[in-house]
């Protein structure tokens, strides 16, 4: 790595991740039940997501740099949600909401993908079937730190390119 | 249910005793009268039914197969057919083995396209004649027929991470 984590890298990393993680604009991709508990709620003046800046509900993946997936994964709808992400510019995030974005939930079944992990990169899981608003929100501040301590110079940084079978 | 659609089945079905004679045989009776047909006559059997005068089962409501497992022959195949100027439902039943076609009644009925396709994705009945036997409700490179009694509940090659195939697009 040529570059070092000196003054000038660390203040422009921080300005630009503070900005970017008070400006998650989601692409709601509601599969299941957790869609109307994961994504309707948190919007509702009860529990307001506009307070983290992530009121923008993009219904393109164009504008948006965060890919909230609550529901059951289907194999059927496995490559939408695959093409959905890939057409979403860099840099881009994952919360998996719910036990069945997570890791499959009750459903060990032919039909259903054991969690999107395996076809997209998560960046926060939120357990829970579904999941109390305030875990969503949660999860989100999570995902807020996480962005806050990312580095512009991280080689691996949101370059991950998935090679097919290899999650 | 009333006389007159109890007498529109009865008529029904002794029609179809005097026309098929032994290919067909009568099962139940009254509402739940459902007639068990060879499956080299269903198609004419179907058809007669559609164009009979007096009472036409227009409709074909359900398509659905049975997986009569550990019986032989394994497979029964059940047609809903409801005549919309009686108001009245016949059940029409064929049996296929493993690995032995039915033909197809997607011509007479054009319902039985989507209906077809489902059993064969979910039961793995082929349908000779049908204009496009392929999957509808799994996958493309789905393995194996998940509604069979033999089917493991989490299907083939669950331990294996799933690989998503975007229909060859290179992304």
């Amino acid at each position: 790595m040529g570059m070092k984590s000196n003054i000038l890298v660390t203040s422009v990393d921080f300005a630009v991740n503070w900005s970017r993680k008070n400006a998650l604009w989601p692409v709601s991709f509601g599969l299941a039940c957790c869609a109307i508990e994961g994504l309707m709620i948190p919007i509702s003046a009860t529990y307001d997501i506009s307070r983290f800046g992530a009121e923008v509900m993009r219904p393109s993946p164009r504008q948006a740099d965060l890919m909230i997936v609550a529901g059951t994964l289907t194999k059927k709808m496995a490559p939408v949600v695959r093409r959905i992400y890939e057409q979403m510019p860099d840099p881009k995030w994952v919360l998996a909401v719910g036990a069945c974005a997570s890791s499959g939930g009750i459903f060990k079944t032919y039909s259903v993908v054991q969690g999107v992990d395996q076809i997209i990169p998560v960046d926060v899981y939120i357990p829970g079937c579904p999941p109390r608003p305030e875990s969503l929100l949660a999860g989100f501040i999570k995902l807020q730190e996480k962005v806050q301590k990312e580095s512009m110079f991280d080689k691996n940084r949101r370059l991950l390119s998935l090679t097919e079978g290899k999650a | 249910m009333g006389n007159a659609e109890n007498n529109a089945i009865d008529a029904t079905v002794k029609r179809v005793t005097d026309a098929f004679g032994g290919a067909v045989a009568i099962e139940g009776a009254g509402e739940l009268t459902s007639i068990v047909v060879e499956k080299g006559k269903l198609r004419d059997l179907l058809m007669s039914l559609k164009t009979e005068k007096d009472c036409a089962f227009t409709m074909l409501t359900d398509l659905f197969p049975v997986d009569c497992y550990g019986q032989e022959p394994r497979f029964e195949i059940v047609y809903l057919l409801l005549s919309l100027d009686k108001k009245v439902r016949l059940v029409v039943k064929t049996r296929v083995g493993d690995g032995e076609h039915a033909p197809t009644v997607s011509d007479i009925f054009s319902v039985a396209d989507w209906l077809e396709r489902e059993a064969y994705d979910m039961f793995g009945i082929h349908f000779d004649g049908h204009p496009n036997l392929s999957r509808i409700l799994t996958v493309d490179d789905f393995e194996g027929h998940p509604l069979r009694k033999d089917f493991p509940t989490e299907g083939y090659g669950f331990d294996t991470p799933f690989v998503v195939n975007l229909g060859g697009e290179t992304t």
